[in-house]
């Protein structure tokens, strides 16, 4: 989803975080405020009240001056990280940054393959391969991977994007010995268990079906959908699509992975609470004798271009009583490796990636149509989509269509100084807290694998975003924000919706059913 | 000024009883004191990465809205960021993300809470924005910005609640669990139609009740000098005035004498299964156990329910059970969704006889070990991060608000470090009977 309402006030939702609780957050936050404090409230204004007589005496004096924002010191310096780069016997790459913040460690494996390595017809194995990973590996079965993992305290993962697929482990470090053996089990030696891959794909095709109920999650897939087509992969989820679900065998994953999980294709990158050699020792151990298969090896073949949408389209998704509609306005956006990339993470920001954005100050704050409204440029190795987004309320579609409209037109003019010095500061000054977390720092490093970033991309980070000028938001935009050719998606209540959509005459408009839609 | 001095610096220690190293330490060094104003602070210095993050929370939550207003405490904390007396409506955001700031609230049954975080450079911006809307939110709020708040917080209600698949379910489950007039039985989010009530006369005795600083804590934490700080706190804040003695909140009993059924409809492709106790309040004695029981019944694949509805019979396509423990008691639910071709009964009755296998016979020692070292580990994990929701200094508010004092960590995890098969097996048997319980079904729309 887009950027601003992600967490934004999301409020009585908010998970506490208390860790026990982290295995269902999908439900509110605990609440605590116990009796005791009760009590303690009391006692403490009790107290204060004596105190406040030479309280209020020295307030004259120490009243601050409230007339204009006290001033920012200068601006903190990054300091990123060192990283090591060392290789296994094998040659296996193994990224690792030391820090001893808690006793924790993470190692991720990341492999170069994901659902855009999916070959035609297979929609989804990617997906799936990764999914089947912990489901049987070694000599351990499913059920004993998850009781040795979680016996462990250790999160163990295994998943797949569109560019990467990766076996993620966090675990104390006193245990990081017992936990590496069964993660190089799962991504090394996975069974693939007939069994197991049947129950694996009817909890998929399941999804699939829950995903139908959900105006949230039809958007997206229904916007893909229209956007690329359903011959290019970006065009259908990387799970796939109820079709291929039903048609992978045990020898798809099998052959997908001896092709793709190879040391050449692989990065390992430790962060944590673990010197450099210690961990180079162990990774070693279970990961130095993995070997090349060339035989099995398929080289990567990048995923190709979409053509770009030349006419705007507008596609109804019928849902009856939906409360709010469920907005994707878009088309093909860029690849990762865009020249533009600074330019477009700045010009993005303004348009609807933070919460002071003009789609999010619009929609939200002037019109209240809805809780929150972005943009995004989803990057991937080849250019994956644009999109504005928002639900709105179902009886304010219309108009919050309008203002859509309006404030991606908008963006055709210059950019006045001050929002641009906001945006890019917005960026730049916040990207040190971006380093705070092992997992943080691990998924920096992937990105950084996974698009071939260079050595400086990080250290650099700063000054490219700050010199972004307003002239160059204003070409990008020119190139990338084109509104009379993007598609529109409107999942809601059709009835209500459709005659005021067709009313703003902004392209032709179609009314389709949830699986013409995500194309099933 | 500066009384009530407690300034302490409490190492708190963490030990890793399974590792075969000495335990690893984890350090929560803090340091408390009160303004005369009643305002609690607490300090913690973390300089990993140079920022700092500013956690204030009100001792409020929607415990405390009177009938006829619920949700009023959460759109009360929307309002919060609209603008105060020397902010200018919108600046609260503007001047944060100028600063490369982020910045979020959220609203509880028990409290609200506010977070900001920003570049070590914008600590004092931080605090001139928090101790304006806690002392002056009033001087420039209107009716405008009451209306404006409330059609936002409508839709995030149609988002999260009448437009999300099984979104309403919870809404119900605290209406079937709780009496009438407990505060509880109301959802956070409000009802309509009390959001439209909602008056700009009552966002000014709100305000006046409940946003003193003597119901507030304030929590400086990250890359900070601590002496600097106080200085900067004692600056910004103390002028904030006192206000009035917040009452308790006096809730009606709450018990279950019976089995409670309701089916509703959703617009949802499967049947879902709800089953809820009451239970025993945050940290009271059972509270952790019941913790660790939802582990043992759905925590992993190997967990009593999971590898029974799930995995074996495959019947479920998911099943999670929490204890959602609170101040004023506590509610323990089992939840599942049955896949195509299966229904609730079947859930019910393998759900039932697991419950009952654990009412005769208590959980392996491994079950419960297991359960316990994953939360020990997500102790470690949760001290990463030093602001947002859940961030260090937001649990060292809720340590605090807890009554267990800022220091809590240690015996927090204790709570669960000591539990034993036998009293897993006691609150399954003392407080999640057969008989007395209450269970929501949601069924397919036009399938009822």
């Amino acid at each position: 989803m887009s950027a601003p309402q992600r967490s934004r006030r999301v409020s009585h939702g908010a998970t506490e975080v208390w860790g026990h609780k982290g295995h269902h957050d999908h439900k509110e936050q605990s609440r605590r405020t116990p009796f005791l404090l009760l009590v303690f409230f009391v006692i403490v204004v009790a107290s204060d009240l004596r105190g406040l007589g030479d309280g209020a005496g020295l307030l004259a004096q120490t009243r601050p001056d409230r007339s204009s924002p006290p001033p920012l010191g200068p601006a903190p310096q990054l300091n990123l990280p060192q990283v090591q780069k060392r290789t296994l016997s094998n040659g296996l790459p193994v990224w690792v940054i030391e820090t001893r913040a808690v006793p924790l460690v993470q190692v991720n494996l990341l492999i170069k393959a994901g659902a855009g390595d999916d070959p035609a017809g297979k929609f989804g194995v990617a997906s799936l391969t990764a999914a089947m990973l912990d489901e049987g590996a070694g000599s351990r079965s499913s059920l004993q991977i998850s009781d040795e993992v979680d016996f462990l305290g250790a999160d163990l993962t295994t998943t797949s994007s569109f560019d990467a697929s990766a076996v993620r482990l966090n675990v104390p470090v006193s245990r990081m010995k017992e936990a590496l053996a069964v993660m190089a089990d799962v991504a090394l030696r996975p069974t693939f268990p007939a069994d197991e891959l049947e129950r694996v794909r009817k909890e998929r095709l399941t999804a699939l079906l829950q995903a139908k109920d959900d105006p949230a999650a039809v958007a997206p897939l229904a916007f893909a959908h229209t956007v690329f087509g359903p011959s290019h992969r970006y065009g259908t989820a990387a799970m796939g699509t109820e079709s291929t679900i039903k048609a992978f065998t045990v020898g798809d994953l099998k052959a997908f992975h001896a092709a793709m999980y190879q040391p050449t294709n692989a990065t390992l990158i430790v962060t944590g609470d673990v010197r450099a050699a210690d961990a180079i020792a162990q990774l070693e151990t279970h990961f130095g004798q993995w070997h090349n298969n060339p035989a099995a090896a398929t080289p990567r073949r990048p995923v190709p271009g979409a053509s770009q949408l030349t006419e705007g389209q507008i596609t109804i998704v019928d849902i009856p009583g939906a409360a709010q509609s469920q907005i994707r306005i878009g088309w093909v956006g860029v690849a990762r490796s865009t020249p533009d990339y600074f330019t477009l993470e700045v010009m993005n920001t303004i348009l609807g990636g933070s919460f002071t954005s003009r789609l999010n100050q619009n929609l939200r704050e002037e019109h209240q149509y809805a809780y929150g409204a972005g943009s995004r440029f989803d990057m991937r190795l080849a250019p994956g989509p644009f999109y504005a987004a928002a639900g709105v309320q179902t009886d304010k579609t219309s108009e919050a269509l309008r203002e859509f409209f309006n404030e991606l037109n908008r963006m055709s003019k210059p950019v006045e100084a001050d929002e641009l010095m906001k945006a890019k500061n917005y960026i730049a000054l916040s990207f040190p807290g971006e380093f705070e977390t092992l997992g943080d720092l691990a998924s920096h490093i992937e990105e950084q694998v996974v698009y071939s970033l260079p050595d400086s991309f990080f250290a650099d980070y700063v000054r490219n975003v700050q010199s972004v000028t307003s002239a160059a938001v204003q070409k990008a935009a020119a190139t990338h924000i084109q509104p009379k050719r993007f598609a529109v998606v409107v999942v809601g209540d059709r009835k209500t919706i459709e005659p005021g959509i067709r009313a703003l005459n902004l392209a032709p408009v179609r009314v389709l059913s949830v699986d013409e839609a995500i194309g099933q | 000024m500066r009384r009530c001095l407690v300034p302490l610096s409490i190492a708190v220690l963490l030990s890793v009883p399974l590792g075969a190293q000495a335990p690893p330490q984890i350090e929560v060094p803090f340091r408390q004191f009160r303004l005369a104003n009643g305002l609690n602070v607490i300090l913690h210095r973390d300089t990993r990465v140079p920022v700092v993050a500013v956690n204030v929370w009100y001792h409020v939550g929607s415990a405390n809205e009177k009938p006829g207003r619920t949700g009023f405490a959460h759109l009360f904390e929307h309002l919060m960021f609209e603008g105060s007396k020397n902010v200018k409506e919108g600046m609260f955001d503007n001047l944060l993300e100028g600063a490369g700031g982020d910045n979020n609230g959220s609203t509880s049954n028990d409290r609200t809470n506010y977070v900001i975080d920003v570049p070590k450079n914008a600590l004092e911006l931080a605090l001139f924005l928090e101790s304006d809307r806690m002392a002056f939110l009033l001087d420039t709020m209107t009716p405008e910005r009451v209306n404006g708040q409330r059609d936002v917080v409508k839709n995030e209600r149609r988002q999260r609640y009448e437009n999300e698949p099984y979104g309403m379910a919870s809404i119900e489950l605290d209406k079937m669990l709780w009496p009438p007039n407990h505060p509880y039985s109301w959802p956070t989010i409000g009802y309509m139609e009390d959001l439209t009530a909602a008056s700009h006369q009552d966002v000014v005795e709100f305000f006046k009740k409940f946003y003193a600083p003597n119901n507030a804590s304030l929590v400086v934490a990250g890359d900070i000098e601590l002496d600097r700080t106080k200085a900067l706190v004692e600056k910004w804040f103390n002028e904030v005035p006192t206000g009035g003695v917040v009452e308790p909140i006096a809730p009606p009993a709450a018990i279950l004498t019976t089995v409670q059924k309701k089916t509703i409809t959703d617009r949802v492709s499967l049947p879902r299964l709800y089953v809820a106790w009451l239970t025993p309040r945050v940290y009271a004695p059972g509270d952790a156990a019941l913790d660790m029981a939802s582990s043992v019944l759905a925590g992993g694949k190997n967990s009593r329910l999971y590898k029974r509805l799930v995995y074996d019979m495959q019947i479920a396509q998911d099943v999670t059970a929490y204890q959602q423990s609170a101040a004023l008691g506590s509610s323990f639910s089992i939840i599942a969704t049955a896949r195509q071709g299966h229904t609730v009964a079947e859930l019910r009755t393998a759900i039932d006889e697991e419950l009952e296998k654990l009412r005769r016979e208590p959980p392996t020692a491994r079950e419960v070990q297991r359960a316990i070292n994953q939360l020990e580990a997500s102790f470690y994990r949760r001290m990463e991060r030093v602001g947002g929701f859940g961030g260090k200094a937001d649990q060292l508010n809720a340590y605090h608000a807890a009554g267990g004092g800022p220091d809590f960590f240690a015996e927090d995890l204790a709570r669960y470090t000591s539990i034993k098969p036998s009293d897993v097996q006691a609150v399954i048997i003392e407080w999640l009977p057969a008989d007395r319980r209450v269970e929501l079904v949601v069924e397919p729309e036009g399938r009822k």
